[in-house]
């Protein structure tokens, strides 16, 4: 199975063969196998689900929602109900070798915070967000003098689940700011077409983003990987 | 007040459903070091064993609940109390697994209790019948289990104190538990609980029909004591929401009050007539002893403290369910086990259900948790083979 095809700075992303989104189909391609996880905001489970069952990690699920709870749970999967305010602080330190929160950065009330515990109950965190900084989304406000209403923005402001919007510029200044070192760094657009974000051409991937996707590292301690998980 | 009818040995000797003695017949000791025995355990249950034994439900019932959670109940003529969960194509489908469902150890639908007589002495146990616990009745309920020859359990499943046992299950016998579903449960037992308990028991003990708890040799039962008890304990059962929706101040068959001590809300007529009825199908003695199981519940202290103890490297695969309304098993004690478990690393599933129905919207219609504990059982089942 191929997730990337393309050249080495812009690639593509492929069908991915278990069904995946193409972007989770990218987070997922940025986790190491057989490791030990913790999916934030996990939705249905589709993406913990090839995690734990295509990769071989030992996954672990946290979601909001009773409809996605209870998807999990029939999927066979490990998930407790709790948001990601509130319920990280539940998890010991280092209890996974990776956290991930897709699309669920803007949804909560204290980004800095929960930045912090993913970094403290992991110590590698893969953040993806939407980008407020795309040049569409810049335009509405520009000539409409609207909030963004685009293809990956579709929500109206009054409905949206977005109450911190960023741009990948914002993004990047907190992590700056706390400390966090970025690893790989991707664009996304028109939602297969990836861009690496390259630390001088932030401003690039700013404007011609709709997604983007980040790995993190804990300020202090050196990455390090546990392989095999331990426990059941 | 002299009771007409049978006697309370003579009702359950006569009960349906299975029976056994477990170990031949010994003396079991319990945890408080008081030995019992010989003890017999009534069980039901639904289904077929496969041939490699490996598609067993275990049933944990609650307090004031039996083995008759599915069928017609041979005292009361209801409807079993887990009909909603159990059965053909239910969440725990009996198509699929061998369901058995046992009386608790103390309990008064033919297990041995204090109501039961004792076969060493051919009187009835009383109040002469030693104090036991929560792990007391699990151990009776392995000890079942050996009986029938069955090893592994895929799911033990309960609620309220079904859950404590459930929680003893996964934390003494882990190697016979292949997954854990402890609904509105939790690993010990509150403050408030054991305050709630103590009312319903003084109200028994304070009758002047309990004689000292050795009422059936008099001919009697202390029904108004068992009666104030029940009706404490099932407004502890539901909630304000609940009430309301059901009676609100609405008065009972009349216009006006009364100004009197009638029941003249509704409500009062509910309790009483919750409280009257309860008094038909259980023993009082039965409700002292396992409130008083319930209370001693503290797996927490068991396990030096710290409940991720008696999780680590466990394998047992757990879903827990609480209720937004429930605030007698709050939401509170079972993510405190949800923690412990993600402590320890386990493999835990957990959800708070939005309902207004209290504690009780466990035995209830909960689309919700048919969804959560039925997709759970069957992905567990699924991985089993089953």
């Amino acid at each position: 199975m191929s997730l990337l095809s393309g050249a080495r700075d812009r690639f593509i992303l492929g069908e991915n063969a278990f069904g995946l989104r193409p972007d989770l189909g990218l987070v997922a391609s940025m986790i190491e196998p057989e490791s030990r996880l913790l999916d934030v905001g996990c939705d249905d489970g589709a993406l913990l689900e090839y995690l734990v069952k295509e990769q071989g990690c030992d996954g672990r699920g946290m979601e909001i929602s009773q409809t996605g709870v209870n998807a999990c749970v029939a999927r066979g999967l490990p998930v407790v109900q709790g948001d990601a305010d509130r319920h990280l602080v539940d998890y010991p330190d280092d209890s996974f070798d990776y956290v991930i929160l897709s699309h669920t950065m803007q949804a909560v009330h204290h980004p800095r915070d929960v930045l912090g515990q993913l970094l403290r109950i992991a110590d590698t965190a893969i953040v993806s967000i939407l980008n407020y900084g795309h040049w569409r989304a810049r335009m509405s406000m520009v000539t409409r003098g609207r909030m963004p209403h685009t293809r990956t923005l579709s929500t109206p402001w009054f409905e949206t689940a977005n109450i911190r919007p960023c741009t990948v510029r914002d993004f990047l200044d907190l992590t700056r700011m706390l400390g966090i070192r970025v690893g790989r760094a991707y664009g996304i657009s028109k939602g297969t077409e990836v861009t690496v974000i390259k630390p001088n051409f932030e401003g690039q991937a700013n404007l011609f983003s709709e997604q983007a996707v980040f790995e993190l590292f804990r300020p202090e301690a050196p990455k390090k990987r546990r392989g095999k998980p331990r426990g059941g | 007040m002299t009771q007409a009818g049978p006697a309370i040995h003579e009702i359950q000797e006569s009960l349906p459903g299975h029976r056994v003695v477990l170990r031949d017949g010994a003396d079991i000791t319990l945890e408080s070091g008081a030995t019992l025995g010989p003890v017999t355990v009534a069980y039901q249950t639904w289904g077929t064993l496969n041939e490699d034994r490996s598609n067993v439900v275990l049933i944990c019932h609650a307090l004031t609940g039996d083995q008759y959670a599915v069928g017609t109940h041979p005292i009361t003529g209801k409807d079993g109390w887990w009909e909603s969960m159990v059965g053909p194509g239910k969440p725990i489908d009996t198509d699929r697994f061998f369901v058995v469902c046992p009386n608790c150890l103390g309990g008064c639908m033919g297990t041995t209790g204090p109501a039961a007589v004792n076969p060493k002495t051919g009187e009835l146990y009383g109040t002469n019948f030693p104090v036991i616990t929560i792990r007391d009745m699990v151990n009776a309920q392995v000890m079942l289990m050996d009986e029938l020859g069955i090893e592994k359990i895929l799911c033990v499943v309960g609620g309220s104190m079904g859950g404590m046992q459930v929680l003893e299950w996964a934390a003494r016998h882990r190697e016979r538990v292949e997954s854990a579903v402890c609904i509105a449960g939790a690993a010990r037992h509150s403050a408030q609980n054991i305050a709630f308990h103590e009312v319903g028991r003084q109200a028994i003990m304070a009758d002047p029909d309990w004689c000292n708890g050795l009422y059936y040799k008099e001919g009697k039962r202390p029904e108004s004591g068992l009666s104030v008890a029940r009706m404490a304990a099932h407004i502890t059962y539901l909630s304000e929401p609940a009430l309301w929706r059901k009676f609100g101040r609405s008065l009972q068959d009349r216009f006006n009050k009364s100004y009197g001590f009638d029941a003249d809300f509704q409500v009062e007529s509910y309790l009483r007539h919750q409280g009257s009825t309860f008094v038909n199908r259980f023993d009082a003695n039965a409700y002292l002893y396992i409130t008083r199981a319930m209370d001693y519940f503290d797996l927490e202290t068991e396990f030096d403290g710290d409940l991720a103890n008696a999780w680590k490297d466990i394998e047992t695969r757990f879903l827990l369910v609480s209720f937004t309304s429930d605030w007698l098993f709050p939401t509170s004690e079972s993510k405190e086990v949800v923690r412990s478990l993600n402590r320890a690393g386990a493999n835990v599933s957990f959800v708070e259900i939005e309902s207004d129905k209290g504690h009780d919207a466990f035995l209830l219609d909960e689309p919700d948790l048919f969804a959560t504990a039925g997709g759970f059982i069957d992905s567990v089942a699924r991985e089993a083979g089953i």
